[in-house]
């Protein structure tokens, strides 16, 4: 597949990288002259100089043939750009986002670019899981609004001992992995009973995430 | 009317000014306090210093009750991202992007943004100045 990337810093470079040693056709535009002589200079000539929000510069790396377009700045108002200028401009299929400030997720989203990334979420979420909070965002599911968790079930929760029958999950919500305390896991049916310390996989919606919270660890 | 303006430069301030002084709600954001400098002492608008194009500074400017939303400040991008904020987020009723590159300004027009681009406005000025015949002079 043709990708290209808009901004070659850390996270642009390393994917590019990644996606060049699979066997991908790249090209990474990035407007900083030494950035992108330090990327031709480790990953061969795959770096073109340019603003990437300027439609000669993307026109000039072939934006009309590209597969993939990745928004990878340091700038979410850049990113948005990028992105929308690949759909509209040049008819790419996928484009695929980094965001900055995960507060600006809610306009990407708006503006149906759904397969958003924002690293602050990512390292926030594994900060939770470290720290060990009883329920932890693990993805957001590509082009749908529906989120993957990890839950622990506290020893006190007033789930422990019941069947996922009787939990009364909230709507659209899914328990799709039970580990039990022995390591065991198991593909929950509506007769299974939660441990206490079991570790669950849920999908559910954002909306429905506090609810589910309640039912499984008994706060929210 | 209630009218927030992103950008306290040249344009922002003296749309600013001129609102105020007819009476108009404004509210002015930039990302720089010192920008209001532009504005003159009568101005009776409020002023917000933050990044027009966030969510939560729109919010603070009262975005989500205005009639109008003018993205007056430099970047294109900046511009692009704050307008689509306060339609999509915030759902103002009348939205004005400043967007200086035409390819862009097209994009964003067909994206529904309603775009005022300066290049192309004074390109026409520039060729009816530059191509206007002399008046006749009477001597």
């Amino acid at each position: 597949m043709y990708i290209i990337i808009v901004g070659g810093g850390k996270v642009g470079w390393g994917a590019a990288r990644d996606l060049l040693g699979g066997g991908h056709e790249v090209c990474i535009i990035e407007r900083e002259p030494n950035t992108a002589w330090a990327i031709n200079d480790e990953l061969g000539e795959v770096a073109v100089l340019g603003d990437g929000t300027e439609v000669h510069v993307q026109r000039a790396a072939g934006m009309a043939r590209a597969d993939i377009v990745v928004a990878c700045t340091g700038r979410d108002q850049a990113n948005l750009a990028v992105c929308q200028m690949a759909q509209t401009r040049f008819g790419v299929n996928r484009v695929i986002t980094r965001i900055n400030d995960p507060r600006n997720e809610p306009i990407f989203k708006a503006v149906g670019i759904n397969a958003a990334i924002s690293a602050t979420s990512a390292i926030v979420a594994s900060i939770e899981q470290e720290v060990g909070t009883s329920l932890v965002r693990l993805a957001e599911l590509r082009s749908s609004a529906f989120a993957l968790l990890e839950v622990v079930i506290p020893p006190d929760a007033p789930a422990v001992g019941r069947t996922v029958r009787e939990l009364r999950l909230p709507p659209h919500t899914v328990l799709t992995l039970i580990l039990h305390p022995g390591g065991e896991p198991e593909v929950p049916g509506p007769d299974s009973r939660l441990q206490a310390d079991a570790i669950v996989l849920a999908v559910t919606q954002p909306e429905h995430q506090h609810l589910l919270q309640r039912i499984l660890t008994g706060t929210a | 009317m209630r009218v927030v303006i992103m950008g306290c430069g040249r344009l922002g301030s003296t749309l600013a000014r001129e609102l105020d002084g007819e009476g108009h709600q404004v509210t002015v954001i930039d990302v720089e306090a010192a920008a209001f400098n532009w504005l003159d002492d009568s101005f009776s608008g409020r002023t917000i210093v933050g990044p027009g194009e966030d969510i939560a500074v729109q919010n603070l400017a009262g975005v989500p009750s205005a009639d109008i939303f003018l993205a007056l400040a430099n970047g294109d991008n900046r511009n692009a991202m704050a307008a689509q904020v306060a339609k999509h987020i915030h759902h103002a009723p009348r939205v004005v992007a400043r967007i200086y590159d035409p390819e862009r300004a097209e994009i964003y027009r067909e994206l529904g943004i309603r775009v005022v681009n300066p290049t192309t406005v004074l390109d026409r000025l520039v060729r009816d100045a530059a191509f206007e015949p002399e008046p006749p002079t009477d001597s």
